[in-house]
């Protein structure tokens, strides 16, 4: 935004080389993105976190815990936007999990809010009414989820069909073993009610 | 109970996750990863060869430790090994290692970069995708050097298919971002454009991204999609909701991609062709219409998207600031918006209207809102959505409603969140300072605020109502008499009684006359606030009553009375037993001439821009404010703010000049009230040395270091290649300094350039007292570094030993040259070679302001030439740079866009280094 074509059309002493200064430029502005996504639950607990642009660890650890207690601490009919360091955060809570993205000053807020719950829903489409388990045990996959639908930072591909069907051809590709050891049957927790429920509480 | 049914399971992590899990404390959950990294790492060590599926799980622990936030030193090794295997999980699963834990191990990155390779010529589309992702995941610059001139031969190979398309646009679109320079332009550019009537929707929303930040870089090659947006655009906006299939969101068509495509077409103007804006117009228009339409859908997600699309085509129309009916309509949408129930709609509504509150086209419209802005002030229950209102009404002020406004952010002051006063006291002062008719109404509001929200106000704030009050004789009598009145309330801010105790000091006698205000009842009045100041408002409160001694010799006898007391004469803290003893003895021996001399009104302070407004800009970034277009300009520029500075601290720091200086940072003894008008707060403590070196580009005089001991100051003078510099040590604690002791290095290279010959310097240095060095340079060719003075002193005790870099620069050289229009543009087709033309782009860091880079310029050393640049708002110059053994000849152009806020600065000289170094130099003055 606010490229601006700046003509220089200088009107020299008509000589054949008067073309001196013309040339058209235009100023570079650091483009809008998403600078970074991040879940974590009602606890604080961070059960995902992707970057889109270059942090050292420490940093991203700093942000991780001021962002987690400023959208915690915010009341339930809040808005959804709210404004942190130089950065727009865009969060949704979704039963026991918030999701929440980092975008640049001139972006736009309600397109992210809803690129949130796309993703909840390839999530949900996925596992099967997804629930904070299924990714704490299976984040591996909500990452892969998540590169096909965003990559660095922008929207790749927004139909939910095709999110899935790339995800499970890979899922085809994979070796055929230990199909019945999966799961966590007999592992898992059964004191995590709000963890094993469903982002979709319809 | 979630159920995985797809993907493979590695039960050893789900056990080991479980167990993570029920860890009842830090201490175990730490245990239990000690415990688990040492069997991985065994594991790997073991001399039994591991199994892909066994490598695999292990990584995946260990990805999954380091996600808890744990440190991983090992595994990359095995990370990279199942880059290379051939099972797509496992190669998948190292892929995800890579692209979370990145090391920039150079043997690493090779391997990595290696099995990359082969998976982008493997043909497999899935393995592609995978190396694809990863690239863009972590995106260095090692990974752009290797593959930036690959990616796009992917991207616009007619066979590749649709999803690696998509994966290399935005893998590409990341390069660029991180590594801008190695990606290549090419004759793959104008394919690129022709993504945009891809058939696939997935292939033009990734294409639109990159081709937006493509036309950042180089609009004129990315031109031709302008017409393709526009018409894709126009497709999307009038196609039933079904047409577009799966990329129809909640009934909404393709809104993803619509935000792109609106956001791609505000890298341009709008476009010339009629027809072509025409068709631009007609959507815009249709999506304003699409939101009087009912709601297809109850669903949030249906009014969303839909609006994400209505913003941003409001954010177009505000961009091209063209079409007035189009400006309107969008603020009567906002307008609504304003009202909704939904408060993120509200929220950015607000925040909407504010850039439109600056088009001439809508700033009236906006006004209209102005009520319902205030009432969101109030009501809203959200501090967030508050704040937007705030700003609003900030930007929508002018002086027909100044004093509503300015009245009702008072009234929220009150009961503002913490979080945002000092922002709201800032913009109040700003306000009420800009649309002052009556100056009354200026010091009623700044009192109001210091009451309100005493705790707020910034020295920037007391500061800048006592320069104005000095300024204008018309409010002095007016002041005096109000912070009189208002300091009788038995508990006042601290703050009131600073703004109090100067204006007392110096107007007390406009309003002595009364008796209800005689002097002995307001020296009583100040005196009484005295002892629950703290020490910097009782150094300001003694200053003011030795000011009184003068205004009102009756009062003489009472105020020695005070300043005798133990409390004072031997009052602890240096600074006031000092001032308290300097003004008894100064009262009693000054005749009344000396007194009335020294103890002068203050003369009026330079009009400037105000501090405040710097203060604000640099919290908000400059970009959120509206042209504060007031007179009060930095007409000069910094430099003679510097040299006040400098003059200033040239006086030793007790005397009476400075009476504020106790009030601004402690280490900065000799920092005054003119410090205030500096676009950079007042000298905060520096302990690195460098810091005040680019201030010295364009100007020869000030202050180039300070701590709590020591101040330098400088003053230079330069003739062709020779120059002599003043270097003033001022010794700001009440002892000696001993063994002082100074010497000048500089690299070898430079060594040969520059000669800096020093002249010795006093051993001793007096407590308070300032000595004087001189050195003597010659500048023997063209140089980039900056000599080194380093010094040595004894300072009670200890060794003290400071580095300070001297601003020496190459332009300090210069000889400004006058020359016609002609001989200019002769000169400049001489120096046309690629190497001796230097071009910076770069964005603006302080208010553009044509008169400040004037000075500037001149500063910077060179002529300024007048009608030679047809668009008067360029800058055009010439100078020649004087060594020893060579002259050269230097022409300049600076372009300002305000717009943008950004310049563009172009050298060309006959020499290759000098053009670079004179750019790099220029380009962070502005």
């Amino acid at each position: 935004m606010f490229i601006v074509v700046l003509c220089d059309c200088l009107s020299l002493p008509p000589t054949p080389s008067s073309h001196l200064f013309i040339h058209i430029s235009c100023f570079v502005i650091p483009s809008f993105q998403m600078q970074f996504m991040l879940l974590f639950s009602r606890q604080g607990k961070l059960r995902l976190q992707k970057w889109y642009v270059p942090l050292s660890d420490k940093e991203k650890k700093k942000i991780t815990r001021e962002l987690v207690q400023t959208v915690l601490a915010r009341k339930p009919k809040m808005c959804s936007f709210l404004e942190w360091r130089d950065l727009k955060i865009v969060y949704k809570r979704y039963a026991s999990l918030y999701f929440c993205c980092a975008i640049e000053d001139q972006d736009n807020e309600l397109i992210t809010l809803e690129i949130i719950h796309r993703y909840v829903e390839l999530l949900d489409k996925y596992f099967g009414s997804v629930c904070e388990l299924d990714i704490i045990f299976n984040f591996e996959k909500a990452y892969f989820i998540l590169d096909e639908f965003l990559l660095g930072g922008e929207a790749q591909e927004t139909s939910k069909k095709n999110v899935l069907k790339a995800i499970e051809q890979a899922d085809l590709l994979q070796e055929n073993i230990d199909f019945q050891m999966r799961l966590f049957a007999g592992v898992m927790v059964p004191n995590m009610a709000s963890e094993a429920s469903g982002l979709f509480q319809n | 109970m979630p159920a995985v049914s797809k993907g493979d399971g590695m039960r050893g992590l789900a056990v080991f996750i479980s167990d993570i899990r029920n860890c009842k404390s830090k201490e175990s959950e730490v245990k239990r990863i000690n415990k688990e990294l040492a069997n991985i790492r065994s594991k790997f060590k073991g001399d039994k060869a591991l199994d892909g599926y066994s490598k695999k799980k292990y990584v995946c622990k260990l990805l999954f430790i380091f996600l808890l936030g744990h440190d991983i030193d090992f595994g990359h090794m095995e990370a990279v090994n199942l880059l290379s295997s051939n099972k797509y999980t496992e190669k998948q699963i190292g892929y995800l290692f890579i692209s979370v834990l990145v090391n920039s191990n150079s043997d690493l990155i090779r391997l990595i970069n290696n099995a990359i390779k082969n998976d982008l010529a493997s043909r497999n589309s899935t393995f592609m995708n995978l190396a694809l992702h990863c690239i863009a995941n972590v995106g260095s610059r090692e990974m752009a050097e290797a593959f930036a001139s690959e990616i796009p031969r992917i991207l616009v190979a007619g066979d590749t298919m649709d999803s690696v398309k998509q994966s290399a646009a935005l893998c590409l679109l990341r390069l660029n971002r991180t590594s801008p320079d190695l990606v290549p332009m090419g004759e793959w550019t104008a394919r690129v454009v022709h993504l945009l009537n891809d058939q696939h929707l997935g292939v033009v929303t990734a294409a639109t991204s990159l081709i937006t930040t493509l036309a950042q870089k180089s609009p004129d090659d990315f031109k031709t999609s302008v017409s393709l947006a526009v018409a894709r655009l126009s497709r999307i906006v009038t196609s039933a909701s079904i047409d577009l299939q799966d990329y129809t969101y909640y009934f909404v068509a393709a809104p993803w991609l619509s935000v792109k495509l609106l956001r791609l077409l505000q890298c341009y103007p709008p476009p010339e062709d009629t027809s072509l804006r025409s068709r631009l117009t007609e959507c815009l228009e249709t999506i304003l219409n699409k939101a009087q339409e009912p709601p297809k859908s109850k669903k949030v997600q249906h009014s969303n998207a839909k609006n994400a699309v209505l913003f941003e085509a409001i954010a177009l129309i505000i961009h091209h600031d063209s079409e007035p009916n189009l400006l309107v309509r969008a603020c009567n949408q906002l307008g609504q918006f304003l009202q909704h129930r939904e408060t993120n709609l509200r929220y950015l509504a607000l925040e909407s209207m504010c850039t439109l509150a600056s088009s001439e086209f809508s700033h009236e419209a906006v006004k209209t809102h102005i009520e319902t802005v205030i009432n969101a002030l109030k009501t809203e229950r959200d501090v967030s959505v508050r704040q937007r209102a705030v700003d609003l009404l900030y930007a929508m002020c002018d002086r027909s409603n100044s004093k509503q406004i300015v009245a009702e952010m008072l009234s929220y002051l009150e009961t503002a969140d913490y979080s945002i006063r000092e922002e709201i006291v800032l913009k109040v002062a700003i306000l009420a300072e800009k649309y002052a008719v009556d100056y009354t109404w200026y010091v009623d509001t700044i009192l109001n605020l210091i009451r309100i929200a005493g705790d707020y106000v910034s020295e920037e704030v007391w500061y800048r109502v006592i320069q104005i009050v000095i300024n204008r004789d018309d409010v002095q009598g007016y002041a005096a008499k109000t912070v009189f009145e208002a300091l009788q309330a038995p508990a006042c801010h601290e703050n009131l009684v600073k703004v109090g105790g100067y204006i007392l000091g110096e107007f007390g006698n406009l309003i002595a006359g009364d008796p209800r205000s005689s002097p002995l009842v307001q020296f009583n009045l100040l005196h009484s606030k005295f002892h629950l100041c703290s020490v910097p408002t009782r150094a300001l409160l003694l200053s003011a009553y030795i000011k009184f001694i003068n205004l009102f010799p009756e009062v003489k006898g009472t105020i020695q009375d005070v300043l005798r007391s133990d409390s004072q004469l031997r009052n602890a803290d240096v600074e006031l037993q000092q001032r308290a003893v300097e003004y008894l003895r100064l009262s009693c021996i000054a005749s009344t001439d000396i007194l009335a001399t020294v103890l002068e009104e203050m003369p009026p302070f330079p009009e400037r821009e105000s501090s405040i407004l710097a203060k604000l800009k640099k919290k908000k970034g400059s970009s959120k404010l509206p042209d504060m277009d007031d007179s009060r300009k930095n007409v000069n520029g910094s430099t003679e703010h510097a040299e006040d500075a400098e003059v200033a601290s040239k006086v030793p720091s007790h005397t009476f000049t400075d009476d504020l200086s106790v009030n601004s940072a402690p280490s900065s003894g000799a920092s005054l009230l003119v410090d205030v008008f500096s676009d950079f707060s007042s000298a905060a403590p520096t302990e690195g040395s460098d810091e005040h070196f680019p201030r010295f580009v364009c100007k020869n005089n000030g202050i180039i270091y300070e701590n709590q001991l020591l101040q330098i100051g400088l003053k230079s003078e330069y003739r062709q290649n020779l120059g002599r510099m003043y270097v003033f040590y001022g010794n700001k604690t009440s002892t000696q300094f001993l063994s002082f002791s100074t010497s000048v290095s500089s690299n070898d290279v430079l060594d040969s350039q520059l000669n800096v010959q020093e002249k010795p310097v006093d051993p001793l240095i007096e407590a308070g007292a300032q000595v004087q060095q001189i050195l003597n340079i010659e500048c023997v060719s063209d140089f980039s570094d900056a000599p080194i003075l380093n010094i040595q002193f004894r300072y009670g005790g200890t060794l003290q030993n400071i580095a300070v870099k001297l601003p020496v620069m190459l332009n300090k050289f210069f000889q400004p040259t006058e020359m016609t229009s002609q001989d200019f543009f002769q000169r400049w087709k001489q120096l046309g070679a690629p190497q001796q033309e230097v071009q910076k782009i770069f964005k603006a860091k302080n208010q553009m302001d044509t008169d400040v880079s004037k000075a500037k310029l001149l500063g910077f050393g060179v002529a300024l030439l007048d009608g030679v640049d047809p668009n008067p708002a360029n800058f055009v110059g010439a100078g020649i740079i004087h060594t020893k053994t060579t002259q050269v000849g230097c022409l300049l152009r600076l372009e300002p866009n305000t717009q943008a806020q950004m310049y563009r600065l172009t050298l060309r000289t006959s020499k290759e280094s000098v053009s670079q170094r004179l750019v790099e130099l220029l380009s962070e003055q502005f």
